[in-house]
This record gives structure tokens, sequence and C-alpha cells, in this order.
């Protein structure tokens, strides 16, 4: 993101100012949904559905509450001889003429999200990074052509790819269990890690290794020492990128899990409360679940691009 | 020159005895070949050690699935019957899907739903690039935050927007129903059958058109300056170098968002799953949507197979040319 002044190209103050406005403009209405998703959580089921719809509101932990449990409906005599409540949490579900029934099911979902998500990453950078070197670094027959293969598994449509999976893990015992989930989420981003990596490793002078080997290293102690260490920015890179798509995938987690290895985002949908859907939990739920994507965006914004087109635009 | 962010330039603490330029040295000294001959497995051994694990696991997991596919779009296989006698029925699947107007209508449907979200993400995204790219203080730090829709799950964000398009109390209906003054409730964004597509579109080009500025952005500042400076110095008025300038140097990076954006749309599913899960009554139903409904719920396996392959058929076709406009950026 060079900013060289360019006398002849350089873009007069009034367009300037009149780009800056429009993006900025573009940008904050932009945000106006996730800054919903942000406020709602913090108000109580009245307020969330109030007409006209609350900007200032006191703001409330309900929503989180109702996010991490199930409760459920008694009488007020009921209530009234309980021990006096001990939590926010508590206090508030017993204004309501309910009681904590018991952790809701958020959790663990959250949980097999990042077991799902990392054991995925982990094994899909690990294959990857072989791969990606072995491309990059040998002449391997029809390269070209195992590479647009490898890639074009990333664009099958997950719907059909789910059909024989489905009965595949049936066949073979992997229905509903995180194995399954990171087996399935390794070979839709060790596509993207391939091809990734392999503009990375491309950008390492193959020089380095071609000494160290002169130097009496074999070709695995050259790439265990010298060529991994100079990939780090970029393993790290293709990491945060899998770990993206693992997260946030949903059409596979939908039709392949159920329960014990459901992730969060086939599972938040069905937050609902009573008389409908819960918005303050689910927007509690949205909220954890999109912070460490925020994270992740903005440490990886300088990688964005390469990421989003396989590592072949870079700059 | 190639961007080396943030990497150091020399090994020297796992080998001290490298240095600079006793390694170009020996480097420029040694013909490729002879590397391969020094100690250990040989080259050829270790680039299939090293890529046989990805391709098997691909194999596995995206190709035999495949083969299965094939196999059964012949077949009148239910998932939900796995003990009943499945038959031979040659071709009539797919006769079926090529002349049934259902899957032709979620076709149609899907087309629609691409069509409108390249125009809309490209008209939007590249204007968002061009003015990006006048470099106006802090454009660094806008640019980011634009970015963020498009990083975000679309499951988890999609419901949420079902919130946003409430008649009632929604956010959506409230803002439309200020500026308009129609009523907010009769801002059916999700039950109305000429609106719903519409809702998503909505929302795919919110979170999507980040993602066709920023390659647009690409393309723009690939774009040497002595070109423009050159066109300065003949006289060639703004419009003039937008339109010979800027717009082809450009168009392989919108081809490339254009492309990305269009594969990705037509197997669309879940933000639309979601949102309307394909209502109200088929109006939203895209290809994925059918899909599902064939295989998941009446489970149809055969028949959906069959519509599977011909969804991969498509996608495959794209993602070749894909490929190709990809490799021509590439080379830039």
């Amino acid at each position: 993101m060079s900013a060289a002044a360019h006398s002849v190209v350089e873009p007069s103050t009034t367009s300037k100012r009149v780009a800056a406005t429009l993006v900025i403009v573009y940008a904050v209405v932009s945000m106006i949904p996730l800054f919903w998703i942000f406020a709602t959580s913090f108000k109580t089921p009245p307020d969330s559905i109030a007409y006209p719809p609350k900007i200032v509101f006191t703001p409330s932990i309900e929503g989180y509450c109702n996010l991490f449990t199930t409760r459920t409906r008694q009488t007020a005599e009921y209530i009234n001889a309980l021990p006096p409540a001990t939590s926010f949490c508590d206090e508030t579900t017993r204004k309501r003429n309910m009681v904590i029934a018991g952790p809701s099911n958020f959790l663990p979902r959250f949980l097999n999200s990042i077991v799902i998500a990392f054991g995925s990453t982990f094994l899909a950078v690990f294959l990857g990074t072989l791969a990606a070197y072995g491309f990059s670094r040998f002449k391997v027959p029809l390269a070209d052509d195992l590479l647009f293969f490898i890639l074009s598994t990333r664009f099958m449509p997950p719907i059909a790819v789910a059909i024989p999976i489905y009965l595949m893990y049936r066949e073979i015992g992997l229905s509903d269990t995180a194995l399954g989930m990171i087996l399935l989420y390794t070979a839709v981003n060790v596509s993207l890690a391939v091809w990734l990596l392999k503009g990375f490793i491309d950008e390492i002078p193959r020089e380095y290794e071609e000494a160290a080997m002169i130097d009496g290293y074999t070709r695995l102690q050259a790439f265990w020492r010298v060529v991994l260490p100079q990939a780090t920015t970029g393993i790290a890179a293709t990491a945060i990128f899998c770990l993206i798509f693992a997260w946030n995938e949903y059409a596979f987690a939908a039709l392949l899990t159920s329960g014990t290895a459901q992730t969060a985002p086939p599972f938040i949908p069905t937050i609902i409360g009573e008389g409908g859907q819960d918005w303050p939990a689910v927007a509690a739920g949205t909220t954890i679940f999109l912070v460490p994507i925020l994270v992740f965006t903005i440490l990886l914004r300088k990688q964005l691009l390469r990421g989003i087109t396989f590592g072949a635009v870079r700059k | 020159m190639q961007d080396l962010t943030g990497r150091r330039p020399v090994v020297t603490d796992t080998h001290p005895s490298l240095l600079d330029r006793t390694m170009e040295a020996a480097a420029r000294a040694t013909p490729e070949p002879l590397a391969t001959t020094v100690r250990g497995l040989s080259d050829r051994m270790v680039a299939w050690i090293f890529i046989a694990p990805t391709i098997l696991l691909l194999l596995a997991i995206n190709i035999f699935p495949l083969i299965w596919t094939i196999r059964l779009s012949f077949t009148n296989y239910r998932a939900n019957r796995p003990n009943e006698a499945v038959k031979d029925i040659g071709l009539s699947n797919y006769a079926r899907i090529l002349t049934d107007s259902d899957t032709w209508m979620a076709m149609q449907t899907t087309a629609h739903f691409v069509l409108w979200t390249i125009v809309l993400q490209t008209l939007i995204g590249f204007t968002l690039a061009y003015l990006i790219d006048r470099k106006f203080r802090g454009h660094a730090v806008w640019t980011t935050i634009i970015l963020v829709p498009m990083m975000l799950s679309p499951a988890v964000v999609g419901n949420f927007w079902r919130f946003l398009y409430e008649p009632q109390i929604g956010l959506f209906a409230y803002i439309v129903s200020f500026f308009t003054g129609i009523p907010p409730t009769e801002i059916l964004m999700l039950s109305n059958v000429t609106l719903a597509p519409w809702a998503i579109v909505i929302v795919d080009t919110w979170m999507w058109t980040p993602y066709v500025m920023l390659i647009c952005l690409a393309g723009l500042r690939s774009i040497p300056d002595y070109i423009y400076e050159a066109a300065e110095v003949d006289r060639a008025s703004n419009w003039r170098q937008f339109w010979s300038i800027t717009l082809p140097m450009a168009l392989p990076f919108i081809m490339l968002a254009v492309l990305f954006r269009g594969i990705e749309n037509f197997k669309m599913f879940d933000m639309v799953n979601l949102l309307t899960g394909g209502g109200p009554g088929s109006t939203t139903e895209v290809a994925s949507i059918t899909l599902k409904r064939e295989a998941f719920e009446k489970w149809r396996t055969g028949f959906s197979s069959a519509f599977a392959i011909i969804l991969f058929v498509a996608v495959f076709g794209l993602a070749n040319i894909y490929v190709k406009v990809l490799n021509r950026v590439k080379s830039r």
C-alpha cells in the first residue's frame, strides 16, 4: 500500500475528499448490521423487539445468561420458596418467572467448533506444506494438472459432496463424529493450503537449500532447517485462512452432524426462547462466535488478497 | 522484485557457516541435477512422499465419493431405505432432471441470483476500489473495516439478518419505512414473493462486495504509473484515461472476482437456507436448496446424485476458466 507522491497522477485534493466521504459512508453503513448484533446481545428480550428499535437502552447480560442456560417456567410460590439467587443470571431468570434448569448446548457446540477447526487446520497446513514444497521445488510430472485437480476439489458444491460423504460415513461409522468433520474440512482446506503455500515457498530462493545441501544437509534437513523457518509467515497466514473456513462452515456441518459433533454455525440459528427466536441470546452467541474472526481479520489484513485468490495476487 | 514481507533474508542461526557470499557462490556452482545426488532420499522420492498424502486424502474424500455419486446417479437408490433392492435405471434420472420444470425453475432462480449479485457487487466493488485508490488519508484503515463482512460466517450472520428483516421489529424495515414512509408492517422482506429474492441479493451484496473491491483494488494498483504519466503528456482527458487505461488493465482482475463470485453463488446454500429456506413457495429455491430437499428430505438419493453430477460439470467448467484467468493475472 504505497502512497508515493507522483506529481502527474496524484489525485486532486477535492477528488480525495469526495472519495474519502463516499468510502467512509459505505464503511459505516456496512457496519450497521454488525453493530446491531453487538447491541442486541446486550438487550433484554423486551428491549430487543421494541418498536421503534432502541438505540439507547440499559445494557443487560440476560442474552448471555440465556445463551448458556436452559430455563423452565415455574409458579411464583415455587420461586419464592427457593433459596436466594446466587448470581445475576439466577436473578433475572426468576424475575421472568423461570428457573435455570441446566446448561444449554452452546458450550459443547462451541468446543466442537474449536476442536474441529483447529484439528482440520493443523492437518491441512501439515499436508499442504509438504505438497507445496514438493510442487515448488521438484519437477512433478503433470504438475499443472495435479494442481488444477487439487484446486477444483474446492469448487465442488458442498451439498453434492455431502450426499456420498453421508453414505460413506454411515458405512464406516464416521457419521456425526469430530474425526469425520476434521477429515472433511482438511480435504476442503488442503487445496487452499497447497496453493497458498506454494506461492510463499516459491518466493524463498532455492539457492538457500542448495547451499545447505552442498554443506552436507540432506534434502529433508534442508527443508526442515532452512525452508520451514523462512516460510513461517506464510504458514501462519495459511493456517488462519484454513481456520476461518472451518470455523465458518455451515453446509457440511448442518447436513452431516446432528448431535455430538455439531458445530456452532448450525446450532446458533436453533436457539429459541419462549414464543419464538430468543434474539438477544442468538446475538450473544453470534457475538462470541464472530470475535475470533474479527481478531484474525485484523491480523491477516495484509495477506487477505493472497488468501482469497489462492496465492495468485500478491500485492 | 518479490515482496518478502517480514521474512529474514538469510537463515544465520540454524547454520552459521552459511554466509551469504559462500552460499551464493556455491549455489551458482551447483547445477540442479547435482543437488539430487546429495545423500539422503532422492529428490524424486521426497517429491512423492511430500505430495502423495494430499493426493490420497483428496482421492478418499473427494474423488471416491464422486465416483460413488456417478454410480448412484444411474439407480433408484434411496438412502433412507438401505435394505431395498437397488435397480439400475440407466439415464432416466438425468432425463427427468432435464425435463422437470421444478429443476429448471431452480436453475432459473439460481441464474437470477448469480446475475444480480454479480452486477451489484462488481459495480459497487469497483467503484469503492476506484475511490480507495484515490489514496486519501486513512484509506488503509477504512479498507480493513470494509473487508470485515466477507470474513464472517455467511450462515451465522445470514441468520441474524432474519432479525434485521423482521417486518415489525427489524432494523431494516424501520430504516426503509423511515425514509419512504411505507408502514414497517408492510415491508415483508422474507415472506413477500417479489421481495424475498432481493432480500437474499442484499445480504450477499453486503457480504461479498468487499471481496470484489479488494481484487479490483489489486488490479488498479497493478497499473504502472508511467502509463498514466504518458497519457498526461498526451493530454488525454480523465474520462479517456479511465476507458482506455484503467478499465482494460484492471479487467482480468475484475474477471477473476466475477468468476469466483459466480461459482460461489452458483452453489449458494447456507445463506438462502437460513434466510428463506427456499420460500416463500419456491421463489428463492436455488439449485443447492433443491438438491438438499431431494437428497436429505425426500431421500431420492439416485435422483439427487444425478442432479449433483450436473452441477459438478457446470462448476468444473467455470473453475477451468477461473484457473486460466488466475494464471493470467499471476503472470502480471
